[in-house]
């Protein structure tokens, strides 16, 4: 949290509310930014968290593309009966009157719902900051005027499948021309130009071009994330992993262009948190700010969660959004730190980082309640530093070139899992 | 950073957007993705800020209400850091 550096103050303010500050810019993929005073429960237990100010609908599964390092549950296929548009307005109602204020409409690609306009005129009506992650597929003139006119604040536009969708915008062929004519929909709608490029082995070598590609699509802002293994992207998460040689070059090359370009264009670029030795500080602790509710109406404190075992989360066909956030066990379960273990629990990093990401505890330890093994002072570390060694081994493999598509030679045997529908029956049993 | 002129006419910046929120018991300043809280006194000066009245006018008004004197300098510092930040802009 980052005071304002607020230079008067002649009025008097409310009990400990001061100016605080959300971090710079903009968010890595589907990752709160709202910083704010935190919920108060980690100094005693029999108050209430502040609400749920950042609300993720992740409108549907459904999407047009295959992304291999899409962070969408493998399962899937088994998750069809998507909520209606009356349950994502009663949503809405609920969750603002509560004190939700960003709307983050997600996926899957949103664009796939034709109500899509409908959800963002009621949000933009009850007083939402309303954000659409989109791959753009689908986002036509006549769709983006609706949505500029029923109030939609901000697009941020995403090159999802990663292969074939890189190796066209990297050859500058059909990709690259829907990509660059959603580009100029967006400027023509007076709207920033945001663009979010996933990063992984297969394309991290191409950084430059993909950075000039951006330059002459007319981006504002670009966000390079580091692909983060969840859903799809952990099941291919040995394939993905950049060598830390291929980090660090990217790193340099995207200094370069930032001295480029200097003002014109702000790039950020997120390390992968493999590559670290502190966790982050996901979702600001689970049950602090941040909501998003899935496709089928399953109420997630973050949108990997689906994955923690006996979480018992709830669905809002049959729960109230407060009766969700302030009562449930879910959103209760990892609030505070009676949860923690150690090291997590006596460590003074944990009021900071919140003992890392849950998620990565359960699926590298088998135990959620673990420390995050990006973690160094973790006990399972080792896991983390022997996938980050295990990628090394794997890239000897000569830097892709344009001329040679980085899917044509993969550096290891094992092949790519396509996010895809049939792909996903086998993987939603049990 | 670039000092605001006393005869400029500050406005919220563009995709930003400046609320006041119950359940915060605060103004609130959203863009993209992020959100600022607002003390009162930053509320104060940023409602004020429609494109339309100059920062002579907004000092004025501002000690008018609250019965203060001199407040331009720290009143202009402010704008200057919320410029720099794009919650503030000037022009048009």
């Amino acid at each position: 949290m980052t005071q304002i550096e607020e230079p008067l103050r002649w009025l008097p303010e409310s009990p400990k509310r001061g100016a605080t500050h959300a971090s710079h810019g903009l968010a890595r993929e589907g990752q709160p930014r709202i910083d704010h005073e935190r919920a108060t429960h980690a100094q005693g237990a029999t108050r209430l968290p502040g609400p749920p100010l950042w609300l993720l609908l992740e409108l549907t599964y459904r999407c047009p593309l295959h992304c291999v390092f899409c962070y969408n549950p493998t399962e899937l296929a088994r998750i069809s009966e998507e909520l209606t548009t009356a349950d994502w307005i009663r949503v809405l109602r609920e969750a603002r009157a509560l004190g939700a204020v960003q709307l983050g409409l997600s996926g899957g690609e949103p664009l796939a719902r034709d109500d899509l306009e409908q959800i963002v005129a009621e949000a933009h009506a009850l007083g939402f900051y309303t954000n659409l992650i989109t791959s753009g597929v689908g986002l036509t003139e006549q769709r983006i005027a609706a949505l500029k006119k029923a109030g939609l604040d901000h697009i941020q536009l995403s090159f999802q499948d990663s292969t074939r969708e890189m190796n066209d915008f990297l050859s500058s062929t059909r990709t690259f021309e829907l990509k660059s004519k959603v580009a100029a929909l967006i400027r023509q709608h007076d709207y920033p130009m945001v663009l979010n490029v996933v990063l992984h082995r297969l394309n991290i070598d191409h950084v430059g071009e993909i950075l000039d590609m951006a330059e002459r699509m007319g981006a504002q802002y670009v966000e390079l994330a580091n692909t983060q293994y969840y859903g799809w992207a952990w099941l291919n998460r040995d394939r993905l992993m950049p060598t830390r040689a291929q980090l660090e070059r990217a790193e340099e090359t995207t200094r370069r262009f930032r001295e480029r370009v200097g003002g014109r264009m702000r790039v950020f670029f997120v390390v992968p948190d493999y590559f670290e030795t502190r966790p982050k500080a996901c979702m600001n602790g689970l049950g602090s700010v941040f909501l998003t509710v899935a496709p089928d109406g399953l109420a997630l404190p973050c949108h990997a969660a689906r994955m923690l075992p006996g979480l018992e989360l709830p669905n809002v066909r049959d729960s109230s959004v407060a009766d969700i956030w302030y009562r449930s066990r879910a959103f209760e379960r990892f609030r505070g730190d009676a949860w923690m273990k150690e090291p997590c629990r006596s460590c003074p990093q944990k009021t900071r980082d919140f003992g890392g990401c849950r998620c990565q505890a359960y699926l590298l330890t088998g135990d959620p309640d673990n420390a995050d093994p990006v973690c160094d002072l973790s006990p399972h570390h080792d896991l983390v530093v022997a996938a980050v060694a295990r990628a090394e081994a794997a890239g000897h493999a000569p830097p892709a070139s344009t001329d040679q598509p980085a899917a044509a030679k993969p550096p290891i045997e094992r092949p790519l899992i396509f996010r895809d529908h049939r792909t996903s029956i086998p993987l939603s049993s049990g | 950073m670039n000092e605001v002129s006393t005869d400029a006419r500050p406005r919220v910046g563009k995709g930003f957007r400046l609320q006041w929120e119950p359940a915060q018991d605060a103004h609130v300043l959203l863009y993209p993705e992020g959100m600022v809280k607002l003390n009162r006194t930053a509320a104060a000066i940023l409602s004020r800020c429609d494109g339309r009245r100059t920062v002579v006018e907004i000092v004025s008004d501002l000690e008018t209400t609250y019965g203060a004197t001199g407040l331009e300098k720290d009143v202009v510092a402010f704008m200057s850091t919320a410029l720099s930040r794009n919650w503030l802009e000037i022009g048009g």
